[in-house]
This record gives C-alpha cells, sequence and structure tokens, in this order.
C-alpha cells in the first residue's frame, strides 16, 4: 500500500507531539495537563504507525493511553488539587533551567548533525504486515526471559498496591 | 466517470486497500449514517420490547406504534436549554462527549460488512478495536470530573473503573479467538477482521462451536464483558437512578445528553458487531458447510425477502385491526405506509442481482440484531450487580476463566 | 424521662480504622423525597468510604396527628381515619381497630362477618406483599416484577371496588361486623382468583429466586438476629425470617382464625433473602386460609347487636393483629363518654425502622436501600 501525504503527516503529527509536551508543563490544571499527553501520546502512536509498526502503535492507544493515562486521571481525580492550583506554575530556578535546557538541547542538535552517518540504516524491510509476528516471535524468543522478569515486575507492584490499599479486616 | 466507478466495483477490495479516497469517504457516510438510523431504531425498539416484557405498550402515539418517537425525542433534546455548572470546566465538559461519540464511531472504520464490504481492513483490525474502545474510558472520566460535582464524578469513576476492569477479561476472550484463526493450514493467524471471517469460512466452523465448549465459553465470557463494557443491565449500577451516585451524565442537558446516549447505543452495536465477527461468522449465512449446494443457496437468499414480506403482512394486519375512528385516520395511514415500505424492500429483495449481493450484509446486520434484542431481554429481567460484586465478577470470575480458555484453545489447538 | 446513661448516636459510634492512607468519612443525607425510600423518610448515613458505620432516619414528614383526631371523634366517626395509617393494607388496620372496639364495648362480631373479614383481611395480605415485592425488585434493579405483580393485584382491588367501592381505602368494616353483605359472585371471584395466582406466584419466585444477581445482593445483607429482634420489639416477617415462630394468628387468634389450618413460614437466617423467601410463603398460606374461608362461609348475620349510641364503659383495651408487616396494635383508653380519652396506636413499621441501624452497620451503602425495602415500612403508618 503506497504511503501517502508522509511529510505532511510527519510535520503534524511531530508538532502536535511537541505542542501537547509543552501544554503537559505549561498547564495550571493537571486534568488539563494528563489531556494534553493523552493527545501526544495518540500522535505519537501515529508516529508509530508511519514507521510501519502497526502492532506497536495499536498497543501505544489501547495500554498507555486508554490504560496508564486514565490511572493516571483517577489518582488526579482522587486527590485534593485545589492548594495545586493556586501555586506558582514555575519556581525560582527558571533561568537556570531555560540554560540547562537550551545546553542539552544544543548538544543533541550537535550531534545528530555530526555524527548522521554513524546511524544504522532506517530498518523498514519488515514487510508491514508482519509487524505483528515480528514482535511476537522477538518477545517470546529471543527476550523470553527479560519479558518474564517484566511481568513479575508488574505483579510485586500489582501485590503491593493491594497490601498498602487493603484496610485491616 | 462510470469507468471510476466500475473500476473500483471490478476491484473487489475495500476502499481502504484500495486507496480509493472517494469510494472510502461514500462507503463512510454509508455506514455512519446507517449507524445513526440503526442508534433510533434501536431506541424505538428499547422502549417498545421493554415495554412489552413489562405488559404495558410503550410509545403509541408518536406515529403509529410511536415509531416517530425516537425524531421527536431528537427534537425535545436539540431545543432544549444547553446548561454547563458555573464552575464546571468549559473545555473538558464540552469534550468529553465528542471523545465518546468519536471513539465509539471510530470503530465501525474496520467493521466487515461482507467479504469486500468494510470501509477498510487493518491489517490488525482487533487491536484497533480494542484500543479504539479503550479511549471512550477517558470521556467518562473526563465527563465526571468537568461536572464539579460530587456524585457524578463517582459515578464517573466507577463508570471507568468497571470498564477497565472487564477489558481485560474481554481482550483475553479476544485473543482465544485470534488464536483459533491460526489453526489454517498455513500457521500463521490474522488479526484483520475480514481475515478472522474468511478463516471461519476455511475452517468451515464457527468458533462459536470450535473446541466444543471453549470457543462457546470464550464467547460467552465475550458476550457478558462486552455488557459491563457498555454500563448496561445489569451492570448499570452507575446510572441507576435509585442509587444514591447519579451517573456521569447528570449535569449534561440537551444536545451533550443525547451525544452520550448516541455514543452508549453506537459503541453497543460496534461490540456486538465485533462478537458476530469473531464467534458468529460474521457475514456468512448458516450452516455454510452442512448445507452446501445451489439449492440451499437460493433457499437461504430468498429468506430476507421473505422475512420483510412477513414484517409487511404483521404491520398490515396491525392496519387492519386498528379502530375505525376519524381520530386515528392518519396513524393508519403511517402505519399502511410503513407497511407498504417493508413490502417493497422485501420484493426488492427477491430480484436476484439484488438477492444475491444483499446477503452477506443481511446475515451480518441480523446477527447483530440479535445481540440488541439480548441487551433488552437482560435489561428487562436482571437486578443490578453491587458495585463490589461486578468488580468480583470481572476480576476474580471472567479472567480466571478467560485464562484457562485461553491456554486449553493452545493446547487444543497443537494437539487437535 | 431520660435515661440516666448517655445514649451515643448513631452519628457518632465507631470511628473508622486509620490506616496508612487516610479514610474518606462523610455523613450522607438520602433526603426526604428519594425514589426508593418509599415515602418521605430522611436517613441520614454515617459512612467511611463505602461502609456504612451508622445511620439515623428523621421521621415525621407524613405526621397528620392521627391519634389526636381520634380523641376529638366518636368511636364509629374514627373508623375511616384508620385506613389512612397503613394506606397499602387499609382492611387490616380496619380490623384492628374494629375488633379493639369491639373488644372495649364487649360484643362479638358474628362468625358470618368473621369469615368475611378473614377473606378480606388475607386478600390484603396478599396485595400488600405483592406491593412489597414489586417495590423492592424495582430498588435491587429488576424491574419488571413490578408491572406483574401490579397487573395481579390489579383483580384484588377489582374485589375490593365491588364490594365496598373502594380499591385503596376500603373502610371495609363496622364496629359489630361488617356493614355490606357479600355481593352476588363474591365467592366466584375470589375463586377464580384463587386459581388464577399461584401460577403467578410461581412466575415472580422464577424471575427473582434462584436468580444468581438477585442471592448476591440479598443473601448475608441486613442479617438481624432473634435476639436483636426481640429485643427491639421488631414484628412481622422480619421476626419470623430471622428464626422466631411467632404470629399473632396463631399465638392470640382473632377473627375466624381458629378454624382455619395454615402454617407460618419461618426462616433460618434473618436476611434479606429470608425474608423475601417468608413473605412469598406467607403469600402462598394467605391463598390456603381463602380457599378454606370461601368454602366454609357460614350464613347468618354480618351485624352483632350494636348500640346506637357507642358509650363503653371506662377502662383500657390493647388489641393487636397480624398486619402484613407486622404486630399492629391498639390501646384505646375510655372514659366512658362517645369519644374516646386515648387512642394509641402500635405500628409495625414504625418499631421495624428502628431495626434499620442495627441491620446496615457494616454493610455497603447500595445495601441500605435494599435493607430498607426488605423492611416493608410505609410511612404512613410510622408517622400516622
Amino acid at each position: 500500500m503506497t504511503p501517502v501525504a508522509t511529510p505532511f503527516f510527519f510535520y503534524f503529527l511531530a508538532a502536535l507531539t511537541l505542542l501537547s509536551a509543552i501544554l503537559v508543563i505549561t498547564r495550571k490544571n493537571a486534568v488539563h495537563s494528563a489531556l494534553a499527553l493523552i493527545l501526544g501520546l495518540l500522535a505519537q502512536a501515529g508516529l508509530y504507525l508511519m514507521l510501519y509498526a502497526p502492532f506497536v502503535a495499536g498497543v501505544q492507544i489501547i495500554l498507555y493511553a486508554g490504560g496508564i493515562m486514565v490511572l493516571f486521571l483517577f489518582v488526579i481525580m482522587l486527590v485534593n488539587l485545589e492548594r495545586s492550583q493556586k501555586e506558582e506554575q514555575f519556581n525560582r530556578q527558571k533561568v537556570a533551567g531555560t540554560l540547562a535546557a537550551i545546553a542539552l538541547g544544543g548538544l543533541f542538535v550537535a550531534v545528530f548533525i555530526r555524527g548522521k552517518a554513524l546511524f544504522p540504516a532506517s530498518s523498514n524491510q519488515i514487510a508491514e504486515g508482519s509487524n505483528t509476528q515480528q514482535v511476537g516471535e522477538l518477545l517470546y524468543g529471543q527476550y523470553m526471559f527479560a519479558f518474564e522478569i517484566a511481568s513479575l515486575l508488574l505483579l510485586v507492584a500489582i501485590i503491593g498496591a493491594v497490601v498498602m490499599a487493603k484496610k485491616r479486616i | 466517470m462510470l469507468d471510476y466507478v466500475t473500476s473500483y466495483l471490478s476491484s473487489n477490495t475495500t476502499p481502504g486497500q484500495a486507496g480509493n479516497l472517494v469510494w472510502a469517504l461514500i462507503y463512510i457516510l454509508i455506514v455512519f449514517g446507517g449507524v445513526s438510523v440503526a442508534v433510533m431504531a434501536m431506541n424505538w425498539l428499547e422502549r417498545k420490547a421493554l415495554a412489552h416484557f413489562q405488559i404495558r405498550l410503550g410509545p403509541m402515539r408518536v406515529g403509529p406504534h410511536g415509531l416517530l418517537q425516537p425524531i421527536a425525542d431528537a427534537i425535545k433534546l436539540l431545543t432544549k436549554e444547553d446548561i454547563i455548572p458555573e464552575r464546571a470546566d468549559r473545555l473538558v465538559f464540552w469534550i468529553a462527549p465528542l471523545i465518546i461519540l468519536c471513539a465509539s464511531f471510530a470503530v465501525y472504520v474496520v467493521i466487515p460488512f461482507g467479504p469486500t464490504h468494510a470501509i477498510t481492513d487493518l491489517n490488525i483490525g482487533i487491536l484497533f478495536m480494542l484500543g479504539v474502545s479503550s479511549l471512550s474510558v477517558l470521556g467518562v472520566v473526563m465527563a465526571g470530573w468537568a461536572s464539579n460535582s460530587h456524585y457524578p464524578l463517582i459515578g464517573s469513576l466507577r463508570s471507568s473503573a468497571q470498564m477497565i476492569s472487564y477489558e481485560v477479561a474481554m481482550g483475553l476472550a479476544v485473543v482465544s479467538a485470534i488464536l483459533m484463526t491460526s489453526l489454517n493450514p498455513s500457521g500463521t493467524g490474522t488479526l484483520s477482521m475480514i481475515g478472522i471471517v474468511e478463516a471461519q469460512q476455511q475452517q468451515q466452523i464457527w468458533y462459536l462451536f470450535k473446541f466444543f465448549p471453549l470457543g462457546f465459553i470464550a464467547f460467552a465470557i465475550f458476550a457478558i464483558a462486552m455488557v459491563a463494557e457498555t454500563n448496561r443491565a445489569p451492570f448499570d449500577l452507575p446510572e441507576a437512578e435509585s442509587e444514591l451516585t447519579a451517573g456521569f451524565h447528570t449535569e449534561y442537558s440537551g444536545l451533550r445528553w443525547s451525544l452520550f446516549m448516541l455514543g452508549e447505543y453506537a459503541a453497543m452495536i460496534a461490540v456486538s458487531s465485533i462478537a458476530v465477527t469473531l464467534w458468529l461468522g460474521g457475514w456468512l449465512r448458516p450452516f455454510p458447510n452442512a448445507l452446501t449446494g445451489a439449492t440451499w443457496d437460493l433457499a437461504f437468499s430468498l429468506f430476507p425477502g421473505f422475512l420483510f414480506l412477513s414484517l409487511a403482512a404483521v404491520a398490515w394486519v396491525g392496519v387492519i385491526r386498528m379502530p375505525k375512528h376519524p381520530y386515528f385516520r392518519i396513524q393508519t395511514l403511517g402505519l399502511a405506509g410503513f407497511g407498504s415500505v417493508l413490502g417493497l424492500i422485501g420484493l426488492v429483495l427477491f430480484v436476484p442481482p439484488v438477492r444475491d449481493r444483499i446477503q452477506d450484509i443481511f446475515w451480518f446486520t441480523a446477527k447483530v440484531a440479535f445481540f440488541m434484542y439480548m441487551y433488552i431481554w437482560y435489561r428487562a429481567t436482571f437486578p443490578r450487580y453491587r458495585f463490589d460484586q461486578l468488580m468480583r465478577v470481572g476480576w476474580k470470575v471472567l479472567l480466571p476463566i478467560s485464562l484457562a480458555v485461553l491456554i486449553g484453545t493452545a493446547v487444543a489447538g497443537m494437539v487437535l | 424521662m431520660p435515661d440516666s446513661t448517655p445514649h451515643p448516636s448513631p452519628l457518632e459510634l465507631g470511628s473508622p480504622d486509620k490506616t496508612f492512607l487516610d479514610s474518606n468519612e462523610l455523613i450522607l443525607n438520602m433526603g426526604p423525597q428519594h425514589p426508593a425510600t418509599h415515602g418521605v423518610l430522611r436517613v441520614i448515613l454515617k459512612l467511611d468510604g463505602e461502609k456504612v458505620l451508622g445511620v439515623e432516619c428523621v421521621i415525621g414528614y407524613l405526621h397528620r396527628g392521627v391519634e389526636k383526631i381520634g380523641e376529638n371523634r366518636t368511636y364509629a366517626m374514627f373508623n375511616p381515619y384508620v385506613d389512612r395509617m397503613d394506606y397499602v393494607a387499609a382492611v387490616s388496620n380496619g380490623l384492628g381497630y374494629c375488633e379493639t372496639v369491639e373488644k372495649l364495648l364487649q360484643i362479638e362480631a358474628p362468625p358470618r362477618a368473621n369469615y368475611i373479614r378473614v377473606i378480606l383481611t388475607e386478600l390484603n395480605r396478599l396485595a400488600s406483599h405483592m406491593l412489597w415485592l414489586g417495590t423492592h425488585a424495582l430498588d435491587i434493579g429488576a424491574m419488571t416484577p413490578l408491572f406483574y405483580t401490579f397487573r395481579d393485584r390489579e383483580e384484588i382491588l377489582k374485589i375490593f371496588e365491588k364490594y365496598c367501592g373502594a380499591r385503596l381505602t376500603t373502610h371495609a368494616f363496622r364496629i359489630g361486623g361488617c356493614l355490606y353483605e357479600t355481593y352476588d359472585g363474591f365467592e366466584h371471584d375470589v375463586k377464580k382468583f384463587i386459581d388464577f395466582v399461584p401460577p403467578k406466584i410461581d412466575e415472580y419466585e422464577e424471575l427473582l429466586t434462584s436468580n444468581r444477581i438477585w442471592v448476591e445482593r440479598t443473601k448475608n445483607v441486613g442479617n438481624i438476629s432473634a435476639a436483636d429482634c426481640k429485643a427491639l420489639g421488631v414484628t412481622g416477617p422480619v421476626l419470623r425470617a430471622s428464626g422466631v415462630k411467632w404470629d399473632i394468628r396463631k399465638a392470640l387468634p382473632y377473627a375466624a382464625y381458629p378454624d382455619f389450618d395454615f402454617e407460618i413460614p419461618v426462616g433460618a437466617n434473618g436476611d434479606t433473602y429470608d425474608r423475601y423467601l417468608v413473605r412469598m410463603q406467607e403469600m402462598r398460606q394467605s391463598l390456603r386460609i381463602i380457599r378454606q374461608a370461601v368454602e366454609g362461609l357460614p350464613e347468618g348475620p354480618i351485624m352483632a347487636k350494636v348500640p346506637k349510641v357507642m358509650k363503653p364503659p371506662a377502662g383500657e383495651v390493647y388489641h393487636s393483629i397480624e398486619a402484613p408487616k407486622g404486630e399492629l396494635g391498639y390501646f384505646i383508653v375510655s372514659d366512658g363518654s362517645t369519644q374516646p380519652y386515648r387512642v394509641r396506636v402500635r405500628p409495625p413499621s414504625f418499631v421495624n425502622l428502628q431495626a434499620l441501624d442495627l441491620m446496615v452497620r457494616g454493610q455497603l451503602v447500595a445495601d441500605v436501600i435494599a435493607v430498607i425495602g426488605t423492611l416493608d415500612i410505609v410511612l404512613g403508618e410510622v408517622d400516622r
């Protein structure tokens, strides 16, 4: 299937991601920040699609935007936030922070420009249709051990949460 | 112009596959228009069927047998005052129903009404469906929060907790069905919706009956989880009136509230379509392998026509039994017109070219209509689950069973 | 006289466990107007998150001063007021009052009148239990039984209307017997009704009794032990479901009940499910009583010899009957004149409602509504 209007979509999605990232840190209202983050994650899913990785895009939407962000929103809504809305948005280290961010950004740009030739070649030789199969084979074949460790970690986190939240009978 | 039309029609793919934007837009308009009409019909059917379960009649006045009631409701809701609570967050208040609506409607992009009758055939179709319907949880959470009121907030948090709990069991049941698609000779399964139905056709069995009872249990888990996903009885505690928390859509009035209702019915039809696609064979007619042959094909293809003619006959019997009084003249004329339209559709469905083409869409729609009726039946019959019991069923009952079914399916697939 | 020991209000009881996370303690008001409180009842809940710590009921929204009115009316004139207390089971109220005054006047109603009274009272018990079932199921979420029970209740109300002209507040009995003779076709109608109803009761049971959602919503919800029932004075199906076999129709028989053969259903656990089963069984036993009464209806007068001007001797009398909701008692003090000195009504719903606090401690908020429904209270009776 021939891709259509790739530069337009790329710039659109990238701009959307950056915009939502900026909105996340500048909004006073925590719920607005969370919603902006959701928007950013959806734009990122679109970028995954453009990289011929539909499975990753789908999973990003299901788990990250539809699961983790919902839990974020739960916590934000259950915790009393009125006090935080009166706080100042930026603290006293504004100037130092901005300078450090600009320096770091400059470093990234310099590395990219100088070392572009050293990056590995783009690897979209994998057919679009078999993204799911590839991910499955890698995850359950080569990286099985890491997968199981990650699931154990999650299990520990769940048990910890249940123990902490459960009231004494 | 004409060969543009015929070139697409003869290419025998979905507009998405063919990359044809214009036809994709036409399909989108048809499907979304159809869904909107279906939602209105569902609203009417729910009120009538629920009433008949409860030995009363339901709407009878607005149009013959209340057929125009949904239109009257729509007009009423459109002309209501749009109230926004004073300290509500206006942006989020405005966006929440739109998110639910868009999420519910976006699922229709992948739903296959026939082997080439879908807007597109994503090769991650099922994953897309699961992802998009999980976005409607966000809409629910936002709606409750934006109302700036204690009860809607609790109601929305409960509602969304319920939805994400049952999504897990739903996903695992879906995975068992997907696992069955890989049991074809080539050994690779598929996530695309059209591919799943074609796999059922290839393996010559509806997944409902495959590895009996595993397929059936997976279907049952999905059927229960989808009722909980759409917040319908018996899992409708967050929006029940006799409980203390009033539900996330309390502060919404007029058109905004109707968007919620629209989203809810559209989500019901969407998840029913997914159940039909995964387990009930999608657009395949009943017994595609047991009863093969030209005569059986002909018999089954005459079924839609006969169905509509019998519905028209029922409407005409109603016309004859209407009271013969001047006050009832308009109602009688309306019912007669409705019966005539049904009869005309039935007659058109007997014409051979139409008859052959309408098969897929008809069987798919008939199966989805069966699920819609079951939704109304559940609402009439069952009491409500208490919230902690609801969560217990989702986590402690459905999840272990769906895991067991998944493992069983995998083992059966390898052994058998 | 106030108690010397301070009685803690439920709102101060039971502070929740302080755990790592802040507990969410709040006071919630189920206001007088609420779809599930069966009338104007205000319930103040003290909650710890979702769990109920205590309940306080505020009543009096329907207080009409019936007892005070009784002091200013003659005995016969007060009869219609009595129906309006428990307006769902008006015939029982009338029966209780008439029998109490007859006890005061020391007259006995003739046998035929007693049989007619029993038939109408048991029909009324059926009607009251049917209404209870419909509204209780609706509170728990099952919408359909309401319409079925109301359809069948219509038949009972039709019989009442044919007999005395009114469906709800019937004023069916008079002091000394019944005023109206049974109309032509009364026995036929009642027999037709008795044959028509048992399959309907089976229909209700089919919808609810083995429905797992119903069982989960009602089992172990609102438990009350027999000792607590006796301590609070709770009577009726609530008491019987906790295991105490006490029914005034058998223990202190009145009207024509000694002539009939029927059973008292008793439960085991004292939870909502048992109360539901007890009331369903009571419906069937009522049908049994009605059948025996209609088949054995004696001939004779329907009114005893009652003086034109009723001036009972000075004294006091207490008489109670088994109303559908519990023990309905009348305490009348007469000072020798035509008007009573004091009419005191012991309404079953008022006493049963006091058990609400004990029954919902430790349960969840959604159970409070189920428990209020299972107590079967009528606010007209609670507030009078």
